[in-house]
């Protein structure tokens, strides 16, 4: 019995402690949030972006620190999911106490966590969401990568301007924000150059089997398809429109940027376009730097994802460092200020919708290799 | 038309996924008058074994005869483990009140789901090629050699089924059980052992569906049984519960009528076509297709 009252007390003791152990931090090292999906249907993207965010803090520490401190970054998993990644950054917020955040990849759950952000006064940046309504949360949400209207643009010249193609089937995710986005963005930019849309179909995110919405595709003859998805469904996408007896090429986004889709797709990818934030055979200096540090650190190429982490963690420490404090928002004025920031993805440019302008490439699937096509920049630069 | 034909039968090759998991639901409802809804992460956990069994079995051509061997190992560890539910989950608190079986059941679901992530991680994973493959033509319709396995495979094990039910007897002796148990008792049938079969040959057919699920697709996941799980509970329901050709038949009807939703409307609507028909049968026909009407026993 005594054992027992003991063993309870001791119980609500650890409870209460919990909370006050976990309030360190602010001494002698800078905390930076970071929520991703390291587990889930887009494992890769999550984790990818973490090695990255590690890589530039680890740099940024043995080059002597960000304001005298060292920055230490404190990650949690969303499982891939939206309502994981709310989760998630109110823990890092009101439990880890982060001074800015980093994340996500995907627009749905960037847009799930972006609110909580920006009622606490956390910047937020996100790598690689590229839906427009991410930044439109608040002005203390950023981004380093392009928005997709000019993405999906990119996706039609693909099919205009290399496929020479006139007709076109789409697939999308009805449950994506970033799919819907790139589906509404191409359909505009494709019939504008003069195409056709012979065919639109839908999926969910998490589904297995499109022979239903493929079959319906194949009996409207395009010429080629825009599948504006992640990897795990256009992999899985891509063998069943083949066994299906569907040979045209598809065409997708940066949602296809992943060592995986190869290993589920296969050869049913090869011939297939999508367009990118970067290029490993990119010959500037910048990126065979990047890509060799990477390569030499976690022994794998790094994808777009990785890069754009990359960047978006180097954007900022550079804020911080200009900023002076890691106050919040001391920091949003100086993220706002970004201006010809070297980054590995290129040059980066915060606009005053807090995104980021820059180009992007083409990449085509040949055998497992991304091989990189040409460079399309946005107009009107 | 040849459109129509296509979806005819990628709907029937999805249906008879179904109905090999609604086999499960209805059987153990026909003994135990017990919604089982662990049964869609049997189903789940047979598509994991037959995954770690091909991958065991990797290295060899992709042949016939270790298609067979993933495919009856994992039949065999999905009967153990549903088995292993029926005593340890199921027995205990079967003389309890029906509320107290149920929610057994949904914590059963739910212990299995989040085990299985821990265990497997929730990351999906992809089936290798068991069988070598081959397209054939019909006219204008594909048929892939994943699909005729699954519809060849699921109809004779359906068939198989029949025949134990109706001409062994176990099978008679599982009738007598979902007849009227106690009285089966009094009989001499030894209710346990005939509810443990019961479990154990629903539980493998749904093991069956998950190897068949992966050659088919070929991604799974620790929480692919929900959604399966409950679409095939629809088709039993739709058969009619307890009744065995019922459950084929609610199946095709389910899977088909899925594809065809998703190809001439909607991808939405592909979920709200299986609910949405469960609330029509329930308010319309609730026995069931092919179910007879019970009077509430008292």
């Amino acid at each position: 019995m005594k054992s027992r009252v003991l063993r309870a007390g001791l119980l609500i003791a650890a409870v209460v402690a919990f909370p006050i152990a976990c309030r360190r931090g602010g001494g002698d090292e800078i905390l930076v949030g970071e929520y991703g999906s390291l587990t889930g249907t887009t494992a890769t993207f999550g984790q990818s972006t973490n090695n990255a965010i590690q890589m530039a803090f680890d740099e940024i520490n043995s080059a002597g620190g960000l304001l005298g401190k060292k920055v230490r970054v404190a990650v949690e998993d969303d499982q891939s999911k939206p309502e994981e990644a709310a989760t998630a950054v109110t823990k890092l917020i009101n439990q880890n106490h982060v001074v800015a955040m980093l994340g996500e990849v995907s627009s749905s759950r960037s847009l799930a966590a972006a609110p909580i952000c920006q009622a606490n006064g956390v910047p937020m940046i996100s790598p690689s969401s590229t839906n427009p309504r991410v930044t439109q949360v608040g002005d203390y949400i950023f981004r380093v990568c392009f928005i997709d209207p000019f993405q999906a643009e990119v996706g039609a010249r693909i099919a205009w301007e290399i496929l020479k193609v006139k007709k076109v089937a789409i697939l999308s995710d009805v449950r994506n924000d970033y799919s819907v986005g790139l589906q509404t963005f191409f359909r505009q930019h494709f019939k504008g150059f003069g195409g056709e849309i012979v065919a639109e179909q839908s999926y969910s995110e998490g589904d297995s089997d499109f022979r239903a919405q493929l079959t319906q595709i194949k009996s409207a003859n395009p010429e080629a398809i825009y599948v504006p998805g992640y990897y795990t469904e256009v992999a899985t996408i891509a063998r069943q429109a083949r066994e299906l007896g569907i040979a045209v090429p598809l065409i997708g986004g940066d949602g296809w940027d992943s060592p995986r889709l190869w290993e589920i797709g296969g050869e049913a990818l090869n011939g297939c376009y999508f367009s990118n934030h970067y290029s490993v055979d990119d010959p500037s200096p910048a990126v065979q730097k990047f890509v060799a540090d990477y390569k030499k650190r976690y022994n794998q190429t790094p994808d777009a994802l990785a890069a754009l982490g990359y960047d978006a963690a180097r954007i900022l420490a550079d804020a911080m460092k200009r900023a002076g404090t890691t106050k919040g928002d001391k920091v949003r004025n100086a993220l706002l200020a970004t201006k010809d920031f070297p980054g590995v993805t290129g040059t980066i440019t915060i606009n005053k919708e807090r995104n980021a302008v820059k180009p992007a490439v083409v990449l085509k699937i040949e055998n497992g290799k991304f091989v990189y096509m040409t460079t399309v920049k946005p107009t009107g630069t | 038309m040849t459109t129509f034909l296509q979806q005819l039968v990628n709907g029937i090759s999805l249906g008879s996924i179904y109905a090999l998991i609604a086999l499960g639901y209805t059987m153990v409802y026909g003994v135990l008058r017990l919604i089982n809804f662990a049964h869609g992460d049997v189903y789940m956990l047979g598509a994991y074994a037959g995954y770690y069994l091909s991958r065991k079995l990797k290295g060899d051509e992709p042949s016939l005869a270790s298609a067979l061997l993933v495919m009856l190992g994992a039949m065999l560890t999905c009967a153990l483990v549903g088995v292993i539910i029926e005593r340890f989950a199921y027995r205990p608190v079967r003389r309890a009140a029906r509320l107290t079986l149920l929610i057994m059941a949904i914590g059963v679901s739910l212990f299995i789901e989040n085990a299985a992530q821990l265990v497997f991680g929730p990351d999906p994973k992809f089936f290798p090629s068991l069988a070598p493959r081959a397209d054939f033509r019909v006219g204008g319709v594909r048929l892939t050699s994943e699909q005729l396995t699954v519809i060849a495979v699921s109809f004779l094990l359906m068939l198989l089924l029949r025949f134990f039910i109706l001409k062994t007897r176990t099978g008679k002796a599982m009738r007598a059980v979902s007849f009227y148990l106690d009285t089966a008792k009094l009989m001499g049938i030894s209710t346990d052992k005939i509810i443990a079969i019961t479990f154990a040959l629903g539980s493998a057919l749904a093991a069956a569906a998950g190897v068949l699920i992966g050659m088919q697709i070929p991604k799974i996941d620790p929480l692919m049984g929900i959604l399966y799980g409950l679409k095939a509970f629809v088709a039993a329901v739709l058969g009619g519960i307890g009744n065995v050709p019922g459950a084929v038949i609610g199946g095709l009807l389910i899977g088909t009528s899925e594809v065809m939703v998703v190809g001439y409307l909607s991808s939405t609507f592909r979920d709200a076509i299986a609910f949405g028909i469960l609330i029509l049968v329930l308010l319309l026909r609730p026995q069931g297709i092919l179910g007879r009407a019970q009077k509430e026993k008292v």
